[in-house]
C-alpha cells in the first residue's frame, strides 16, 4: 500500500517545475488577485450597462474614467476636496475625542451609562438627513452647520461602540491588573483601552464612513460646496460622466481613508495582529 | 501519609506550627442566597505547597480569590504574614486559570507587567523578567505574542509573571486545567523544581487528585457546597525520587485512592 497516491493520473501528480513556480507566485498574491478581479468584473458590468444603455443619464465606465482623469488634472478635485474635507476633518476629530471619551466613561460608570446612552441610542436610530434642515435653521449655511452634520452622524456610532467595548473588556485581564495592584488609571490605560481598541476602532471606522455621508448630505442639502457642488453642478448641466466621476472620487477617498485608519490601528495598537 | 480527619481537622489546621504564611480565620462567603464557604479556619505553612482540592462548586477557587483579595469575604478574615488582607498586595501573586495574558503584549512585557505597574524602569524590569522567563524554560520566546505559544507555554508566562514580582505567596488557580495532559505532567515536574528553588509559599487549587498528591506537601479537601474543610492530608512523599518513581510509589497510589474514596460521595 505504499505507492504514491498521486501517481494515478492526477493532474497535480508531477507538476511541471516552471508552471509550479508560476502557480506558487500566483497563490502568494491570491487574495489581492481576487480583489482586483472583483473590481475588474464590477467595472466590466458597469461598462456593459452604460453601453446598453440602461439610462441616458448613466455614463459608461470609460467615459467616467476619462472625466475622472480630466478633473484630477485640471485641479477641480483638489479645490473641491479642500472645501469638503474641512468640516469632515473637524467633525471627525471632535466626534473621535468626545465619542471615545464618552464611551469610556459610560463603559466604566453605570450612572453615566443611564444618563447618556439613551440619547445616543435614539440619535443612532434617528434619520439624520431629516434633521439637517433644522441645523441650517439654527446655525445657518456655514462651516458650523456642516461640521455639526458630520458630528451628528459620526458621534453616536463612535460613542456606542466605545461604550460596549469598554463594558465588555476581558474581566480576567482586569482582575489580573487589579491583583498586581494596578491603580484605576493603569487599569484603564494599560488594560481596558488596549483590550477595547479593536471595537473602538471599528466604531471609528463606522463613524468615519458616517461622517462622509454627513458631509455629502450637508453639501447637497445645505449649500452646494466642494464635492457636493461638483455633483450638483454636473447633474444640472447634464455632464453625467463628470457627476459620476465626482461620486466615484468620494467613494475612493472614503475607502482609502478607512483603509489607512485600519492600517494605523494594526500598526500602533495591536502589533500581534500584524504577524498572523 | 498523615491523615487528619474532619473532626480533628480544624484543630490541626490551625496548630500547624511555627512558620505560618497565610492564616484563614472564620471565613464565610455568601453569593446572594447561596452559601459558598462556611467557617473556614486554615493555616498555610510557609515555604510549602498546599493544595485546595474538592468537588466542583465547593468554593475552592472562591477561597483562593478571597486570599488573593480579589473578592471580599462575607465574614471572617485573612492574614498574610500577620497582616489582615483588604485587597491585593505585593506579598501575594496570582496565577490565573485562563492565563490572563495581554494578547497585544509580548512574553517579555507580559512577564514584566507586575513590575511595570509598580513603576519600575524598563531596563530593570526587563532584566528581572528575562531571568524568570529563563527559569520557566521560555528563553528565546521573549518577543513572541501569547497566540504564538501553546497552552502550556502561556501558563509558564503566567507563572513567570507571578514570580517576577517576588511575592512570598503564590496563588495558583487551576493553573493546568487549560493545558493538555502531556504538557501538564512536564509542567508539574518543573513546578516542583521551582517550588524547591524559590522557597515560596504556594497555594494551589485543582480538581485533579493525582496532581494534588503529586505536587503537594499538604492537601486540604473541601466538602461540597457550602464548602467546609473535610480532611487534611499530608502525602509525605519522598520528593528526591524521580518523577516517574513517585508516580509508581505505593504511598502515592494509596494516597490518591484514599482521597478518591473520601471524595466519591460528593460526586453525583
Amino acid at each position: 500500500m505504499s505507492f504514491p497516491v498521486q501517481a494515478n493520473g492526477s493532474p497535480r501528480a508531477v507538476p511541471n517545475s516552471e508552471a509550479s513556480f508560476f502557480w506558487r507566485k500566483l497563490s502568494e498574491h491570491r487574495t489581492a488577485l481576487w480583489r482586483l478581479a472583483s473590481i475588474g468584473l464590477f467595472f466590466l458590468v458597469w461598462e456593459i450597462a452604460g453601453r446598453i444603455p440602461i439610462s441616458f443619464a448613466f455614463p459608461t465606465f470609460l467615459e467616467t474614467l476619462r472625466a475622472f482623469v480630466t478633473m484630477t488634472l485640471d485641479g477641480s478635485f483638489v479645490a473641491a476636496y479642500a472645501e469638503t474635507l474641512q468640516p469632515l476633518v473637524i467633525g471627525i476629530a471632535i466626534s473621535a475625542v468626545i465619542g471615545i471619551g464618552l464611551g469610556i466613561v459610560m463603559g466604566l460608570s453605570r450612572f453615566a451609562e443611564w444618563l447618556v446612552a439613551p440619547v445616543f441610542i435614539v440619535l443612532q436610530a434617528a434619520p439624520m438627513a431629516a434633521l439637517i434642515p433644522l441645523i441650517t435653521f439654527v446655525y445657518g449655511i456655514g462651516l458650523v452647520s456642516k461640521t455639526l452634520a458630520v458630528i451628528m452622524l459620526a458621534l453616536p456610532v463612535i460613542v456606542l461602540n466605545g461604550y460596549k467595548a469598554v463594558r465588555n473588556a476581558n474581566p480576567s485581564l482586569v482582575a489580573m491588573c487589579y491583583s498586581f495592584q494596578g491603580n484605576l488609571w493603569q487599569r484603564i490605560t494599560k488594560i481596558i483601552i488596549p483590550d477595547a481598541s479593536p471595537v473602538i476602532f471599528a466604531g471609528l471606522r463606522l463613524g468615519l464612513a458616517a461622517g462622509f455621508i454627513g458631509v455629502i448630505l450637508a453639501e447637497l442639502l445645505i449649500t452646494p460646496t466642494g464635492i457636493g457642488d461638483l455633483i450638483t453642478y454636473h447633474r444640472s448641466v447634464a455632464n453625467y460622466a463628470e457627476m459620476y466621476a465626482a461620486v466615484v472620487s468620494i467613494i475612493l477617498v472614503s475607502t482609502l481613508t478607512l483603509a489607512a485608519l485600519e492600517a494605523f490601528e494594526l500598526r500602533v495598537l495591536r502589533p500581534e495582529k500584524r504577524k498572523s | 501519609m498523615r491523615n487528619i480527619t474532619a473532626q480533628a481537622a480544624s484543630a490541626a489546621a490551625v496548630a500547624a506550627g511555627s512558620d505560618v504564611a497565610v492564616e484563614v480565620r472564620g471565613v464565610c462567603k455568601m453569593y446572594n442566597e447561596v452559601e459558598a464557604l462556611r467557617g473556614i479556619d486554615l493555616d498555610f505553612p510557609a515555604g510549602k505547597l498546599t493544595t485546595l482540592l474538592g468537588p466542583s462548586g465547593c468554593g475552592k477557587t472562591t477561597l483562593l480569590k478571597i486570599i488573593a483579595g480579589l473578592i471580599p469575604a462575607t465574614s471572617g478574615e485573612i492574614r498574610v504574614n500577620g497582616q489582615t488582607v483588604t485587597g491585593p498586595g505585593p506579598e501575594r501573586a496570582f496565577v490565573f486559570q485562563d492565563f490572563a495574558l495581554m494578547p497585544w503584549a509580548t512574553v517579555m512585557r507580559n512577564v514584566a507587567f507586575g513590575l511595570e505597574l509598580k513603576g519600575m524602569g524598563k531596563d530593570e524590569r526587563q532584566s528581572i523578567a528575562r531571568k524568570y522567563i529563563a527559569e520557566v524554560g521560555l528563553s528565546g520566546f521573549e518577543s513572541k505574542y501569547p497566540h504564538e505559544l501553546s497552552g502550556g507555554m502561556r501558563q509558564r508566562v503566567g507563572l513567570a509573571r507571578a514570580f517576577a514580582v517576588n511575592a512570598d505567596v503564590l496563588l495558583l488557580d487551576e493553573p493546568f486545567s487549560a493545558v493538555d495532559e502531556q504538557n501538564r505532567r512536564k509542567f508539574q515536574e518543573d513546578l516542583l523544581e521551582l517550588v524547591e528553588k524559590e522557597k515560596k509559599t504556594f497555594i494551589f487549587v485543582t480538581h485533579s487528585i493525582e496532581e494534588a498528591v503529586y505536587c503537594s506537601d499538604r492537601i486540604v479537601i473541601l466538602s461540597r457546597r457550602p464548602g467546609r474543610i473535610a480532611q487534611i492530608i499530608e502525602p509525605e512523599i519522598d520528593r528526591t525520587a524521580s518523577p516517574d518513581a513517585i508516580r509508581r510509589d505505593q504511598g502515592y497510589l494509596d494516597t490518591v485512592e484514599e482521597i478518591w474514596q473520601g471524595l466519591k460521595r460528593y460526586v453525583d
